[in-house]
């Protein structure tokens, strides 16, 4: 029996191994094949050029700290504007789940809202902000926004009435019931529009930046276009998938793994 | 136990209530329940009228909806009668209070508390200082042999251990009343056959007392003073058992076979009586 359980144990790890193999080598063969497709003279070496010319660019930008400048810009914006969107969102998604008058007309306010995407909010903010700052955190509020709300009213809605009815006879109620039972209880929920919100927040900031042209990660491509910098917009383009990647596996994936196996979901 | 967390004047009353006993825990006084929805009434629990002793064990038996878990939520204050009152410890029952506190078949603890930490919900409740706090709950955690699990969330357990702490939790607050809705449901025989012997020590104990929903007939005649027998559409009151049987009890023990199949035989005319009724259509 103990042996059984070694061997299927051993079988995982090395079809991981092979995974992690297989896709490794996809990656290189991709490489080399964008390499030779821009040695081939196909397209003029202004409009697209190979990995190593991307490389290149991508050090340069890093060692001048023009990168680090603009990633820090980027996402700071992205954290200031996402943390007050949060707490707008928490707040709100909790009055709307919680309050059934508030449902019936500021909960369907909100789902009408998530409708638009949420680039769409850049010319008002641009009109109403000007090119600034405040412009740019106003793009992420309301890119975040309305994700996160949503996700927070359901999971109060979906709330099991068990914990509700346990915690209410252990005394319990009003804030202290809102904010120590209903939302940790919707949690695995809120986290889930909360991972919305950002993906929404980051892509709609990106589009922003384009227009206000500063050291930042959407700036540094609308520079690149106007210059004529193929490999640096390539690079940039290359840091805006990296960034996106590393916050999501460092903040948002494990978040989401804890709560579901802490709440049973992965049993 | 209970000197944890008084201070002077709740140790007077009591004081006060320990002179008093033989007196009502739970009086219920024609209490109903009928639940209304756009296509039909259904009437849940027809009018009941009981009364409990402090320090009593009381079973509530019956198949699933005779309105038992009803009655017991109505008791918790966690539902709204719609005819009658109930009167727990000399007061009207007006919504939840932490002197009766429910246990679920589900266990209800939080996942996103450790059990250490889900003990201690209640007492953060009302008020208890943290340090305070960790004692009692540890106390009640060492109670209920959990000591280990403290810092353990609700997916690391198994269900007996689930309920054992929410036993803790309940017992922590130091209710009155104990109202237990099918604790043990979900649970396997020989889970269930230990956490009987812990509950029957916990309460001969603190003399708590508990108020057991079971559909379960040798868990009702194991466990409880009284079984009150409970029938289907409408939910209502057929028989009550005195159960004179010694303590500890055991599930083998042929008086207590015997008794548990006499109270099977008016469990099963209970429910024979209502599918006629439901066969010859609703009486209005």
């Amino acid at each position: 029996m103990a042996q059984s359980i070694n061997l299927s144990r051993q079988r995982t790890q090395s079809r991981w191994w092979l995974k992690l193999l297989r896709q490794i080598g996809f990656f290189l063969i991709l490489l080399l094949a964008w390499e030779g497709l821009a040695r081939s003279g196909i397209w003029p070496s202004f409009l697209f050029v190979g990995p190593i010319d991307v490389a290149t660019s991508l050090f340069s930008n890093l060692q001048s700290g023009v990168l680090l400048t603009a990633i820090l810009t980027s996402v700071s914006r992205l954290a200031v504007g996402y943390f007050t969107s949060a707490v707008l969102g928490i707040s709100l998604g909790l009055f709307i789940g919680l309050n059934r008058y508030a449902k019936e007309t500021l909960g369907s306010l909100v789902l009408g809202l998530q409708a638009l995407p949420s680039v769409c909010w850049i010319p008002l903010a641009l009109l109403w902000f000007g090119l600034s700052e405040n412009a740019m955190y106003y793009v992420v509020i309301m890119g975040a926004l309305f994700s996160i709300i949503l996700g927070v009213e359901a999971g109060v809605r979906h709330t099991p009435p068990v914990y509700l009815k346990a915690a209410r006879n252990m005394g319990a109620k009003g804030l202290n019931l809102a904010f120590f039972v209903v939302l940790p209880a919707a949690l695995p929920s809120i986290i889930v529009g909360l991972k919305q919100g950002w993906t929404f927040a980051w892509r709609s900031l990106m589009a922003a930046e384009l227009l206000y042209v500063t050291v930042s990660l959407g700036g540094l491509l609308e520079e690149s276009r106007q210059n004529i910098e193929i490999s640096q917009m390539f690079s940039v383009m290359v840091v805006i998938i990296i960034v996106g990647i590393l916050i999501d596996s460092f903040i948002f994936s494990p978040l989401e793994r804890t709560v579901r196996t802490r709440w049973g979901f992965d049993q | 136990m209970r000197v944890q967390i008084m201070n002077e004047d709740r140790i007077s009353l009591i004081n006060e209530r320990e002179d008093q006993s033989n007196t009502i825990a739970v009086s219920i006084r024609g209490v109903s329940k009928t639940f209304v929805s756009t296509r039909k009434i259904v009437q849940a629990l027809h009018p009941v009228d009981l009364e409990v002793a402090t320090g009593e064990f009381v079973c509530f038996l019956g198949p699933s909806g005779c309105g038992k878990s009803t009655l017991l939520s109505i008791i918790a204050g966690l539902e709204e009668a719609s005819s009658g009152s109930v009167w727990a410890n000399g007061k009207k029952v007006k919504g939840p209070g932490t002197d009766r506190i429910q246990l679920f078949q589900e266990a209800a603890l939080f996942p996103w508390l450790d059990v250490q930490h889900n003990v201690e919900f209640g007492l953060k409740q009302i008020g208890i200082p943290a340090k305070k706090r960790r004692e009692i709950a540890q106390k009640f955690i060492e109670r209920v042999h959990l000591t280990g699990f403290e810092r353990s969330y609700v997916h690391q357990l198994s269900g007996g251990m689930r309920q054992r702490a929410a036993i803790a939790r309940a017992l922590a607050i130091d209710p009155e009343i104990l109202l237990m809705d099918e604790p043990f449901g979900a649970l396997d025989a020989l889970t269930r056959d230990r956490l009987h012997v812990e509950v029957e020590s916990i309460w001969s104990q603190t003399r708590k007392t508990i108020l057991f929903v079971t559909h379960n007939v040798r868990e009702a005649v194991a466990l409880g003073d009284r079984v009150i027998v409970f029938a289907p559409r409408p939910g209502r009151i057929v028989e009550e058992f005195k159960i004179d049987l010694p303590r500890p009890r055991h599930l083998e023990d042929h008086n207590l076979v015997d008794k548990a199949a006499e109270i099977l035989q008016v469990l099963k005319a209970g429910m024979i009586d209502s599918e006629e009724e439901s066969l010859r259509g609703p009486i209005h």
